[in-house]
């Protein structure tokens, strides 16, 4: 409880010296640029001078922040890639060589590229397909919000729930977990899912699918909802079904926010750590690059480099989004 | 609104498809749909309020039927026998049943535990004989005295009646330490919150409405920021605070350093959702101000700071989210002192150490998803509007 | 310092990058007067309008505000207040906020504040909404409390940009009349009004300016703007619908012009001319209410009516004449008897007309 008042308390002081910076260093501004009680000229000339630097005052912490915490990493994870386990000697490549002949990398990249094709997509078809059903009954909204909920959830919380769905007992007595009753209820043989190679993969990504379609859907629902009602009516007028009013006329309209949603995803799937770690921490051929990166940064007292290096491949494959992204912000900047 | 105007325009062909059979499978397929999202969630509420002996044998959809459950229990201490009509006596009700349950079949040795049914004699050795009614009542007698100073074992096929209780939460709040880890959580949270709040808050506005060169390409970076794995930070950062702490000769791993680095994460998203907000208000309204004689800090604190409430609020829900699941960030940043693990790291612990007890996680990952849901379904306004703006599109 | 001008613009210039937007402005206003700018939308109204308000930066130029020199001064300071299209009320203040916060801002004391925010409430029937939000305000009520916070300051040189656009027509008639009443209660303020409605600017101005792709075209007072109008960009902009305009050819000067048609028709105006123009192609100008219906002997122009719209106090008439390529419009009162493909016969009186110049120069303005 002590601790709370002090995290209350430091929560407070961090505000209270976030104001001050702010109104400090605008005092000290107009102290050193003053408006009032000089000449026209000065005064025009101080106020051009204060409007030059108050941006930079603006986003100084923030970009000490950016810079410090991001950027500066960006470029220091490659520098310890191409070094040794503490960052000391320089080895070249030889930690990129380990990884592509590592079978634990190499079963890493394979299930993070399963995942990558896996997830978005289903998502995103979920999604979709809960976006344009709720939108047609009366309970809509009651039942996107409930399959919204997994997105509070964390990752962990959402692992034992799905642990607990996933539970095995053995043959003969009562199962506990949801997946093998129904096996069972429908004539199956119960099964330790999450140790079956292959398709231990898909049971953990249905936990990430169940926490993204919330959001797919709420993008995706967004979107249906701002197509202009008169393409659909013109749609009707031409004689156009249900189907086809969605396929042809709908989705080229919501072109955009799929693409939106897909590549949210995809940059989350390639983040996924703490699923993996949770339901098997990569055990039964389940490791993907962000825990086997987790692992490096510890195992056997950390070894930096390689750990670096299994960052720098995440982060090689996010780029491509991350271009799309920029070229997508900035065209929508220009629209404005 | 937009719905009510998008659902209009679907009337023309909606008004044929609403009554038809077509309708009831919509309906239908999103209660499906509904169950499948829901049933996780409340399999592992029910079972975190279950028996944690209920909730080892049966599933928590059973958890409203009454289960049969093979339970040994004991007769009184043969000290309590009677002799009657030259036989000794044992009576009373079985040690440790309950006595809204009902007994079924009983037996007196391990090999055949439920061979009688109950209110029926069943002989024992020595001309002995037992009979168990179905409310826990046993008549156990013999020619000769019992002997020992524990009870007779009665083996009985109870019915038991379902059973919900706090117990588990108690257990876990006080002995498995989540109570604890709740504070910790709340005491990385709330700071880690709050503070990037401000600084995003006046980045933005200088992004949005002032002056300055090179304005786009600190908005490409931003946007470039969002998307950068955060495992690009975590060894250059830990390296970092390695050489701080034992600089100034503390520890590495401190809620200082966790709160900052979650404002460092958490920078990019605020100052996009915020920018993307406050660029949106009417210029004709800043422009006013500024003929009001209003300087750009003025500006911000009295006319942007109480326009932008929806788009603070969604950002700090979103803070608060992340902040609060986060595992990685709290496992890498602060250590797994009494004092310092939270709730994430916790649970962690938990799934390795009691992976088998379901009473146990159960209970101690609803504590720690109740903060959230409680936030998600009072604030999911604000959350719907952020995402819409935060995606980049 | 005591000055007669309100407002002085000495060669003004806007230009983004390359791109010129304003060529170069000279213009005096007086103290006190209304000034209303109109021109199509693009003509470097607004631009004109915010670079006096100080919210765009001049290129070049000096620009005067009651003799002292403000190009590089702060909106704030240059003694202006500013009333907006969308009236760009701070949505989270009441209407009494909403007046004070430039005065708050200025760190004027509460009893002053108090006695400027109620005395312009009062002039403006705002008393009892002063402590409401703008979003339980009606559209003309919005309207009134942006005048309101204009009032306030006290300013030297009132702007409005656009005021009415967001009002519907009744509202805008309404607010129109008030705006015309304020004009008259604060005569020491020179006023300023953008607008693309010829209406608005023929009844509320002093003089107008009207401006085209950065230029202006014509100062003056409503009348003289549609009674002699400079040339045909300014003939064409002012009235409603369009003047008329035929292509004919010089066969005379003096004191009088003797023009030919393409018909073959000769006619006098009692307009001079200089002798340069003499068989030189001009073009003349005939505002649709200046034509009336006539008989055959006395038949100036015949056409066939290819349209009619019928508005009850008066009736347009557009017709096909083989004097012109484009259809004629004329505007006669009352409800006339015609049928669509009838061919009717028009005069007008001579010295009503207008004459312009190959470059499109009045030939009224020419020396």
């Amino acid at each position: 409880m002590e601790q709370l008042f002090y995290s209350l308390l430091v929560m407070l002081l961090g505000v209270l010296s976030c104001v001050f910076y702010f109104v400090g260093s605008n005092w000290l501004l107009l102290l050193i640029y003053p408006v009032k009680h000089v000449s026209n000229v000065k005064m025009a000339q101080n106020i051009r001078r204060a409007a030059a630097i108050r941006p930079w005052l603006f986003l100084g912490p923030a970009l000490f922040f950016l810079i410090l915490y991001l950027v500066y990493p960006v470029f220091d994870s490659v520098y310890l890639s191409l070094h040794g386990r503490n960052g000391e000697e320089f080895v070249g490549l030889a930690n990129y060589e380990w990884l592509f002949q590592d079978n634990e990398f190499l079963e890493s990249l394979t299930n993070n590229i399963l995942w990558l094709l896996i997830v978005p997509a289903l998502s995103t078809f979920f999604g979709l397909i809960i976006a344009a059903l709720t939108d047609r009954i009366r309970w809509g909204d009651f039942a996107k919000s409930l399959i919204f909920m997994p997105m509070a959830i964390s990752f962990i919380g959402a692992s034992i729930i799905w642990k607990f769905v996933y539970d095995y007992r053995a043959e003969g007595s009562d199962q506990i977990g949801l997946l093998n009753a129904l096996v069972e209820y429908f004539g199956g043989t119960p099964q330790a899912w999450i140790t079956l190679p292959f398709w231990n993969d898909i049971f953990l990504m249905v936990i990430l699918i169940w926490i993204q379609t919330g959001f797919a859907m709420v993008i995706l629902s967004a979107a249906l909802r701002g197509i202009p009602e008169e393409t659909v009516e013109a749609a009707v007028l031409d004689g156009a079904n249900g189907f086809q009013i969605f396929f042809k006329i709908l989705i080229p309209q919501i072109w955009t926010s799929i693409a939106v949603v897909w590549t949210t995803i995809t940059i989350l799937v390639l983040k996924v750590f703490d699923i993996v770690l949770a339901m098997t921490n990569g055990q039964w051929d389940t490791q993907v690059l962000a825990n086997m990166m987790f692992d490096w940064m510890f195992r056997g007292g950390g070894d930096f480099g390689r750990g670096a290096a299994i960052a720098v491949i995440i982060m090689i494959a996010v780029i491509p989004v991350m271009i799309w992204n920029v070229r997508q912000a900035n065209a929508q900047m220009e629209g404005r | 609104m937009a719905n009510n105007k998008f659902s209009s325009g679907l009337m023309l062909s909606l008004r044929q498809l609403r009554r038809s059979p077509l309708m009831i499978v919509v309906h239908l397929s999103v209660l499906f749909l509904v169950i499948l999202w829901t049933f996780p969630t409340a399999g592992l509420l029910i079972s975190s309020f279950r028996d944690k002996d209920q909730l080892a044998v049966s599933g928590w959809w059973q958890s409203l039927s009454s289960s049969e459950q093979n339970i040994i229990g004991r007769t009184s201490a043969p000290d309590q026998q009677v002799l009657l009509d030259g036989k000794y006596v044992l009576s009373g009700t079985i040690e440790g049943f309950a006595l809204q349950d009902t007994i079924l079949r009983f037996g007196w040795t391990s090999k055949q535990p439920e061979a009688y049914q109950v209110n029926t004699i069943a002989s024992m050795k020595n001309a002995g004989t037992l009979t168990v009614s179905s409310d826990g009542q046993y008549t156990m007698t013999s020619l000769v005295p019992f002997t020992g100073s524990r009870g007779k074992r009665v083996f009985y096929t109870q019915l038991t009646s379902p059973k919900f209780t706090l117990d588990n939460y108690v257990e876990v709040l006080n002995s498995e330490g989540i109570g604890q880890s709740f504070i910790n959580s709340l005491t990385v949270t709330i700071p880690a919150t709050i503070i990037p709040i401000l600084i995003a808050a006046f980045a933005a506005y200088a992004l949005s409405w002032m002056r300055l060169p090179g304005r786009g390409l600190l908005i490409a970076l931003v946007v470039g920021l969002l998307v950068v794995p955060l495992q690009m930070s975590l060894i250059p950062l830990l390296q970092l605070y390695n050489t701080i702490g034992s600089y100034f000769g503390v520890s590495a791993k401190t809620y200082f350093g966790i709160w900052l680095a979650h404002t460092g994460f958490g920078l990019p998203l605020a100052i996009y959702l915020l920018r993307n907000y406050i660029a949106g208000l009417p210029k004709e309204i800043i422009e006013s101000a500024r003929v009001d004689g209003a300087n750009d800090f003025e500006i911000f604190v009295k006319i942007i700071l109480p326009l932008s409430f929806p788009a603070l609020a969604s950002f700090a829900i979103f803070q608060f989210l992340w902040v609060w699941n986060d595992l990685l960030v709290a496992t890498v940043f602060l250590g797994n002192g009494e004092h310092e693990l939270v709730l994430t790291g916790r649970l962690r612990e938990l799934l390795g150490s009691r992976g088998g007890n379901w009473e146990i996680l159960t209970a101690s990952a609803f504590v720690s998803i109740a903060v959230p849901l409680t936030v998600f379904f009072t604030l999911q306004r604000y959350l719907v509007r952020g995402l819409l703006s935060g995606s980049v599109k | 310092m005591v000055s007669s001008t309100g407002l002085t613009l000495k060669n003004i210039k806007k230009s983004y990058g390359k791109t010129d937007v304003l060529h170069g402005i000279d213009l005096e206003i007086a103290l006190g007067e209304f000034i209303v700018f109109v021109g199509p939308s693009g003509c470097g109204k607004s631009t004109l309008l915010r670079m006096i308000a100080g919210l765009e930066e001049i290129t070049s130029g000096d620009l005067f505000i009651e003799g002292a020199h403000v190009n590089d001064l702060p909106a704030a300071m240059r003694g202006i207040a500013m009333v907006f299209q969308s009236y760009a009320l701070y949505p989270h203040m009441t209407v009494y906020d909403n007046m004070a916060f430039a005065m708050r801002i200025a760190k004027e004391d509460k009893a002053t504040i108090d006695q400027r925010v109620n005395s312009a409430a009062e002039m403006l029937q705002l008393t009892d909404y002063l402590y409401r939000l703008p979003k339980a305000l009606s559209g003309g009520q919005r309207q009134r409390v942006a005048i309101g916070r204009a009032i306030v300051r006290n300013p030297k040189v009132f702007l409005f940009d656009e005021p009415l656009s967001n009002l519907d027509a009744s509202l805008r008639v309404q607010t129109r009349i008030e705006i015309a009443n304020l004009k008259e209660t604060m005569k020491q303020t020179t006023m300023i009004y953008v607008t693309h409605d010829q209406v608005e600017a023929m009844t509320l101005a002093d003089r107008i300016v009207v401006l085209s792709a950065g230029n202006i075209e014509q100062v003056g007072t409503p009348l003289e703007l549609y009674s002699k109008p400079a040339n045909l960009f300014v003939a064409q902009f002012i009235g409603s619908p369009a003047m008329n305009i035929f292509t004919v050819k010089v066969l005379q000067t003096g004191k009088v012009t003797r023009i030919k048609t393409q018909n073959k028709n000769v006619f006098d105006i009692p307009i001079s001319s200089a002798a340069q123009i003499k068989e030189q192609t001009i073009t003349i100008g005939v505002r649709p209410e200046d034509f009336c219906l006539a008989d055959k002997e006395s038949c100036m122009l015949s056409g066939e009516i290819v349209f009619i719209e019928s508005l009850g106090e008066v009736t347009l008439l557009h017709l096909n004449s083989s004097e012109s390529t484009d259809p004629l419009v004329v505007k006669l009162p009352g409800i006339i008897n015609k049928q669509k493909g009838e061919m009717i016969c028009l005069k007008t009186e001579l010295d009503k007309t207008h004459l312009f110049d190959e470059q499109g120069i009045s030939l009224l303005y020419q020396v």
